[in-house]
């Protein structure tokens, strides 16, 4: 297993392409963060949270939702690569138990998404630290300000690290299955922006609290919510679960596929 | 000596052109089996989407409006109607009327001195009004087809922050002199019959008159109701919450004017003016009273179409936006497809047989353009049109209200529905010829044109910013799906998610076709550029 892990490493960290792609979703988090944060503006008169109906650390993380496509992407280029190139095929060679292989392949390519995403959700909150307060949503006005010192804001960006490590393992889970890379990828947004974008139109109310429910993406981030947390459709941490439940059917498809096809 | 002649092919020469070019890649396109099942999922998804988005389960009574203006009974979503207009759309036709029927041709006149009001604030807890004027507040002159709601009108009035308008029909809007009326600064309103044609002009001083527009009601009848009328939307405050979407709150308004110097003249000799309400006002005290030659009007409702979409009057209609929600779905399949349709190429190594066979790059970069979008028009025609005619049909036999449309619009979403799908899919494999890999480039495509898209919708960044982005990334070229026009003359949040968007469909789709046009050159570049 060992050698097996440091074999993937070795494969993961010596690919030029895996370092940019880390760095971009980190930036691309942080930046997007940092514009949404300094996009919000408020009357002096009518910034009370009851009237601007902001979450401090929503607003602060904002960039999670686009720097997940990245974390995605890594994902499923960490396993469709392999399929792309037939490298896939000297890899089983090497090492033929196919379940420690798809296991040290999972574990190196969640460490690296854990890695990115505590320098993109760290450098979220740490922007939206500096510039929030400054657009409105400061203890003065009766916020809770973005800091790591209270459960809730822990919570937040602590959360927003595990969604986005599930959100790398589902990736990993649906390119192992379908062993193409567009196609994870294709399926891997669809899966995650879909869902929102149909309970938003949805006639039926309580269908579209049920979808939101059910979605990898709107119920895993319910974990970013400090603010009118009783009225969420799931707890934060059950909301998680969900995404956990969608990262590991994922996995076991796609540990299934690559232990009974041929590569 | 034997001379060996060397071997020629009896076969005649191939021709070499763009038609063979194109064939040629027609036939990858349609043989490989992986591509074909992906179009054909694109279409799948996108009608099957939009089913599920508009047909599916129940409406709940919360989303209907209980006692929106215009609308004809509220029991819950079944049985919902709403008030048709002369062409057919859906209208509110509520305002307090002072009239008489006046036969053939004539003028009417009349100086407008005050313009004031009350409205239920919106962060209200009870019903209470307080002083104050909704900005589309109106009094003024209409001359009316007949005393039914929703018949042909045309309107001379004072809008309370849109200043003097010429309305008709209730989509017609001109404007006339701006600034608000009081007793300093009174405003002179006239209306002319001259056969079908109605003139409405404008003054400041009842000699100097300018004519704001001449307007013609076909087949008004001889004999119509014209006289003064004064009316107020519901005071509808759009909030919006980051991460919740947007809600509405407010209430009922009502607007009070003060008429005088009312007068006729041309045919019109005026007999005795009579008051009543047109439709049922929400809350008492609609009314008039004359003193002297004095009319004091107190009227509330509108005389103006009603917008589609959530969050507005109408918000418990199925619209033509709901049904094609899909087109993301069709879409990321469209764009997996033809990112393959290149990188795949690059990936086997049969871009150096197809250059070899094709030296003229850029004859196979336009076959396989025409190709990807041909294919994207076919899927994104038949996925928009099965999900809204689809969608039509189930919406009614469910018994819930679908929002009308007429013909020709929902002919042109359905068509830019499919302009969208083939030029992002040509977008898609101009980037997968720059990049080369199939991963990046759906995840380039879905960044720029699904990513903006959700932002804006799903409230994530503010308004302003969602606006912004669905201005300059291509998914400005959605604006191509609007369904319905947005009314200036009426107050609402009108939000993508309604089917709204920042730019007209022309210059969406300009914006799109830019991004498209300068990866396509870029891509042109490359492919000469760099070996294969």
């Amino acid at each position: 297993m060992s050698n097996a892990l440091h074999a993937e490493w070795t494969k993961f960290r010596t690919l030029a392409g895996t370092w940019w792609l880390l760095v971009a979703a980190a930036a691309l988090t942080i930046a997007v963060s940092a514009a949404a944060a300094a996009a919000f503006s408020c009357a002096p008169s009518a910034c009370a949270p009851e009237r601007t109906g902001v979450d401090p650390a929503k607003l602060g993380l904002t960039g999670v939702a686009i720097g997940q496509v990245l974390i995605a992407l890594l994902a499923v280029l960490a396993v469709g690569g392999e399929y792309g190139t037939g490298m896939i095929r000297l890899t089983l060679t090497a090492v033929p138990q196919r379940l420690t292989l798809f296991t040290a392949k999972a574990l190196v390519t969640a460490a690296a998404a854990v890695a990115a995403s505590v320098l993109a959700v760290g450098g979220s909150a740490f922007a939206g630290w500096l510039i929030l307060p400054a657009r409105g949503v400061s203890a003065g006005n009766g916020y809770v300000p973005l800091t790591l010192a209270n459960t809730a804001d822990l919570r937040a960006v602590g959360g927003s690290v595990l969604y986005l490590t599930l959100i790398a393992l589902l990736a990993f889970g649906v390119t192992a299955a379908v062993r193409d890379s567009a196609t994870g990828i294709g399926l891997v947004l669809g899966l995650l922006f879909l869902f929102p974008l149909v309970s938003a139109v949805i006639p039926d109310h309580v269908l579209a609290r049920h979808l939101e429910q059910l979605a990898p993406m709107t119920a895993g981030l319910d974990i970013q919510a400090t603010v009118g947390v009783p009225a969420l459709p799931l707890t934060p941490w059950q909301g998680l679960g969900v995404t956990a439940a969608w990262a590991a059917g994922a996995l076991i498809l796609g540990a299934a596929v690559l232990r009974r096809r041929d590569a | 000596m034997t001379t060996i002649a060397p071997y020629r092919s009896p076969a005649a020469h191939g021709k070499d052109g763009f038609a063979q070019a194109l064939r040629a890649e027609w036939t990858k396109f349609r043989t490989v089996r992986g591509w074909v099942i992906g179009a054909l999922v694109g279409i799948l998804a996108m009608a099957g989407i939009g089913l599920l988005a508009s047909g599916g389960g129940q409406a709940s009574c919360q989303s209907a409006q209980a006692g929106a203006q215009g609308q004809q009974s509220s029991n819950c979503a079944h049985g919902i109607s709403y008030l048709l207009g002369p062409n057919g759309e859906p209208v509110s036709d509520n305002f307090y009327f002072v009239r008489q029927p006046l036969a053939g041709d004539g003028t009417i006149t009349v100086r407008l001195t005050s313009l004031t009001g009350r409205l239920t604030p919106a962060d209200a807890n009870g019903s209470s009004l307080v002083p104050g004027l909704v900005a589309w507040a109106k009094a003024g002159l209409i001359i009316k087809e007949n005393l039914n709601r929703g018949s042909q009108y045309a309107a001379i009035m004072v809008a309370a922050d849109h200043g003097v308008r010429m309305q008709w029909n209730y989509t017609g809007d001109t404007a006339g002199q701006p600034g608000t009326v009081g007793t300093a600064n009174p405003r002179w309103l006239r209306l002319a019959r001259s056969g079908d044609v109605i003139t409405g002009s404008d003054s400041a001083d009842g000699t100097h008159w300018s004519q704001v527009a001449a307007v013609t009601l076909a087949g008004l009848p001889s004999t119509a109701q014209v006289g003064l009328f004064a009316t107020a939307p519901d005071n509808n405050q759009v909030t919006t919450s980051f991460g919740g979407g947007s809600g509405v709150s407010g209430g009922p308004a009502e607007a009070t004017a003060v008429f005088d110097q009312l007068g006729t003249s041309g045919g019109w000799t005026a007999g005795q003016w009579a008051g009543q309400d047109v439709g049922v006002p929400e809350i008492p005290g609609t009314g008039y009273h004359q003193a002297g030659g004095q009319f004091t009007l107190t009227g509330q409702g509108d005389i103006a179409p009603l917008p589609a979409g959530h969050g507005g009057p109408a918000d418990s209609a199925t619209t033509v936006s709901d049904y094609l929600v899909g087109t993301f779905a069709g879409l990321i399949a469209l764009v997996v497809v033809a990112a393959l349709f290149v990188t795949g190429e690059y990936r086997r190594g049969l871009i150096r047989l197809t250059l070899a066979a094709t030296p003229a790059r850029g004859r196979v970069l336009a076959a396989k353009a025409v190709v990807v979008a041909l294919a994207g028009f076919v899927v994104g025609l038949l996925g928009a049109g099965i999900a809204i005619l689809a969608g039509q049909a189930i919406t009614r036999a469910k018994g819930h209200y679908a929002f009308p449309i007429s013909g020709m619009a929902e002919a042109r979403v359905i068509l830019g529905t499919a302009v969208v799908t083939a030029v992002a899919s040509v977008l898609a494999m101009a980037i997968g010829i720059i990049v080369r890999r199939s991963a990046a480039t759906v995840a380039a495509v879905v960044i720029v044109i699904v990513l903006p898209y959700f932002l804006a919708v799903a409230s994530i960044v503010p308004l302003s910013a969602g606006d912004w982005l669905l201005r300059v990334f291509p998914a400005a070229g959605l604006a191509l799906q609007q369904p319905y026009p947005a009314y200036g003359q009426v107050t609402m949040h009108y939000a993508p998610i309604s089917g709204y968007f920042p730019l007209s469909a022309l210059a969406g789709l300009g914006v799109l076709a830019a991004w498209t046009a300068a990866a396509l050159a870029l891509a042109a570049y490359l492919l000469r550029r760099r070996d294969a």
